[in-house]
């Protein structure tokens, strides 16, 4: 290693011997970590099934081709503190994360597994609580929960209960990142950081109640099967905006579409209440997690129809925020601020906000 | 509190327009305007909301020294390293964790890398929580103490309640601002007025910026942090300069006070004194720092550990060669002046400390594109 390389290395921080709480916030270093540990170290075709979509480009989940159309699948992990909060918990967390992850990927939901880990000594009526707000979901949304897993570890080995569930979806034609084009329109389904807020807030031992922070996290059955029949083509890219917010969702775009993306301060829908707490404590709110937003790249011809058939679903908030621009400088998200200025949307670094989802 | 901000947004919005056009026909009769700030949130906001791009040709936005992690000098950060490895719990702020040394420490240039080796580091948000976790923790501990007279209050207000742990060693690199500002503008030269810091002033009160507006004939606007406001405070300085008059206004009234907070300045004064201190690359600024008293020597990392603070003859820069920090810190420099700027500095990977804290310059200039790259993209893809 040449000198130049050393001093570098120990500037950034060099060999990291540790796992770092960055390394699993969803934003640059989470990246680099899975490029590090799998991505460059399989090759492509061990990286997804023939003809689907995999590990080789960023999205909600993954496809599988099938001699007629596609089977989705998506996975994740929930680790929420605290477990209950406004809007909802962490089992109903779960069910909604991996149902909106195939449905961002122009799947139908079709089947759920999960596996709960359990700390000895919980509760038993959190687990219970926990529990039937899953079940709550896979009710409302109809998506049978077809195997899963328990398992307890003894106290202190884990902290409360993690919950992994993995939802099952079938489509004609998936929606995948790379189908975003130059002229598309930019639209959010409602409020921004809705969830990330409250639970930061939480967190850090704010009285949510009477700040009338609320999580958004729910299922978007109701928003995108309608969506996706009416108007399916004209989708070309969608987004289950969580960990890292639109903020790191329109940066994979307009890097994956070597684009600039243009959003316009005034047009995004946020709560007041998120705003002013979001400054305070200094967070982007575009960084914040979401767990009942959309985010679409629609055809331009059809955005404005698009929103307003959102509104008739109930999406009321629902807005155009913003454009897919071409430029010589490639890769950047810029927003128009309130006050007319302009600067660059970075994608989140650093551990934002530890366990939010 | 939040109620009031959200009136506060509410009510933003249509004056924005009415300021803009008011800066523009101030400043149109008048020279080359250079405006600087002296805190790293101001800076924040300047970027953030693109107000740079909104100046005419003529109303230069310059930022000054107002960041604390930035001007941390060198041998405190390696210092607290070494302290560190050798099993000293050493608390610090998120901002300064990842803020790299001029010397490596047994191969380690920052409290994270540090920490990542072995060292034993924490990360607090608060000197309280510091205290709290230190009563809980064995041997000997470390308070990694950075910051400006916002920050000293709260240092001071715990050795005063005699709630520090014996065996808690408090490490003062606390800095205080209008020296600084005195300092920068000696060397700046030709700046035409100054938007003073607003946190700092609920302390200081405004006193300290009503001398120096006197000693530069200059006018300064102690400000707030909203666009809005500091869009009130250059009108407020380009009306003065226009009267010909100087001195001092304080547009943040909702939080400074003419006298600031008396309560806590008593507080700092029984616990800490004032110093020559030294500024990351810049040098020795006297009165600038404030260290323990003797009174609470006990706690005093310095005596403790037998840390040699340098002095101004024997000083040499403790900034990465070809690094410009000390000259973007003093507004000498752009941060896009650096040849490592955004090349091979950048916010994931820091060589100088500008680089680091969310009130650094060149951080702050990286992260929202500063400098012009956020509206060079605009005119391209044709939204500016």
């Amino acid at each position: 290693m040449g000198r130049r390389t050393e001093v570098f290395k120990r500037a950034i921080g060099g060999e990291i011997v540790k796992v770092l709480l960055s390394h699993g916030g969803g934003g640059r270093e989470t990246s680099e970590l899975l490029n590090r540990l799998i991505f460059s170290r399989l090759p492509i075709d061990l990286k997804r099934t023939e003809g689907g979509i995999g590990i080789d480009r960023p999205d909600d989940g993954a496809a599988l081709k099938m001699e007629e159309g596609y089977v989705i699948i998506s996975i994740d992990s929930y680790t929420v503190k605290p477990l209950f909060f406004p809007g909802g918990d962490i089992g109903k967390l779960a069910a909604c994360g991996s149902i909106n992850d195939v449905l961002m990927m122009g799947g139908r939901p079709i089947g759920i597994v999960d596996a709960v880990v359990v700390e000895e000594g919980l509760d038993m009526s959190i687990l219970e609580k926990v529990m039937s707000s899953f079940l709550k979901v896979v009710n409302d949304e109809n998506v049978p929960l077809i195997g899963g897993d328990l398992k307890v570890m003894p106290k202190g080995d884990v902290d409360s209960i993690i919950v992994t569930t993995a939802c099952l979806g079938i489509t004609k034609t998936p929606i995948v990142d790379d189908g975003i084009k130059i002229g598309d329109k930019i639209i959010v389904s409602g409020t921004i950081g809705d969830h990330g807020a409250t639970i930061m807030a939480l967190q850090r031992g704010i009285d949510v109640k009477e700040t009338g922070l609320k999580s958004d996290v729910k299922a978007l059955t109701d928003l995108m099967e309608p969506l996706l029949k009416e108007y399916g083509k004209y989708i070309h890219a969608a987004r289950d905006p969580t960990r890292g917010g639109i903020a790191m969702a329109l940066n994979d775009w307009s890097k994956v579409s070597g684009s600039v993306i243009v959003i316009y301060e005034e047009k995004l829908p946020i709560r007041e209440e998120v705003k002013a707490y979001s400054d305070m404590l200094g967070v982007d709110v575009l960084q914040l997690a979401n767990e009942g937003l959309a985010l679409l790249a629609v055809d331009s011809a059809v955005a404005d129809d698009v929103v307003e058939f959102m509104h008739s679903l109930g999406y009321e908030k629902a807005n155009v925020i913003g454009e897919v621009r071409e430029g010589r400088l490639k890769g950047f998200v810029l927003l128009k601020t309130s006050i007319g200025g302009f600067r660059i949307v970075e994608a989140p670094i650093g551990s934002i906000v530890p366990r939010i989802c | 509190m939040l109620k009031e901000r959200i009136e506060e947004y509410k009510r933003g919005g249509e004056k924005i327009e009415a300021l803009k056009s008011l800066i523009w026909r101030l400043a149109e009769e008048l020279g080359h305007i250079k405006i600087m700030n002296f805190c790293g949130t101001h800076e924040w906001t300047v970027v953030h909301y693109g107000i740079r791009s909104l100046m005419p040709d003529n109303v230069e936005l310059i930022a000054g020294p107002g960041c604390p992690v930035c001007i941390t000098p060198s041998y405190a950060i390696e210092k607290a390293i070494e302290l560190s490895l050798e099993g000293v719990k050493v608390y610090t702020y998120g901002d300064a964790y990842r803020l790299p040394s001029l010397k490596p420490v047994k191969g380690v240039r920052s409290l994270f890398e540090a920490k990542a080796s072995g060292g034993k580091v924490d990360v607090v948000y608060s000197f309280l929580d510091a205290v709290k976790e230190a009563r809980n923790e064995r041997g000997e501990k470390l308070f990694f103490g950075i910051g400006f007279e916002t920050t000293a209050p709260s240092y001071a207000l715990s050795f005063c309640k005699g709630i520090v742990p014996e065996d808690f060693y408090f490490l003062s690199v606390l800095r205080l601002t209008p020296p600084a500002a005195d300092y920068a503008l000696s060397k700046v030269g030709k700046v035409s007025g100054i938007i003073a810091p607003g946190h700092v002033s609920t302390i200081t009160g405004a006193k300290p910026w009503r001398e120096i507006a006197r000693n530069h004939s200059m006018p300064v606007v102690i400000s707030g942090f909203e666009p809005l406001d500091v869009l009130i405070s250059i009108a407020t300085i380009l009306k003065m300069i226009k009267e010909g008059k100087s001195g001092l206004v304080i547009e943040y009234r909702r939080a400074v006070r003419e006298d600031g907070n008396k309560l806590a300045r008593t507080y700092i004064e029984k616990v800490f004194e004032v110093s020559d201190a030294a500024w990351r690359g810049i040098g020795i600024i006297p009165s600038s720092g404030l260290e323990l008293t003797m009174k609470f020597s006990e706690y005093d990392a310095y005596k403790r550990f037998s840390i040699k603070k340098p002095e101004a003859k024997e000083w040499v820069s403790d900034l990465p060669k070809g690094c410009k920090c000390a000259e973007i810190t003093l507004g000498l420099a752009k941060p896009v002046d650096c040849p490592y700027y955004l090349k091979s500095c950048t916010p994931d990977r820091p060589i100088g400390p500008c680089m680091v804290s969310s009130e650094g310059t060149c951080a702050i200039w990286a992260r929202f594109g500063g400098g012009g790259l956020a509206e060079e993209i605009a005119k391209e893809v044709g939204v500016a």
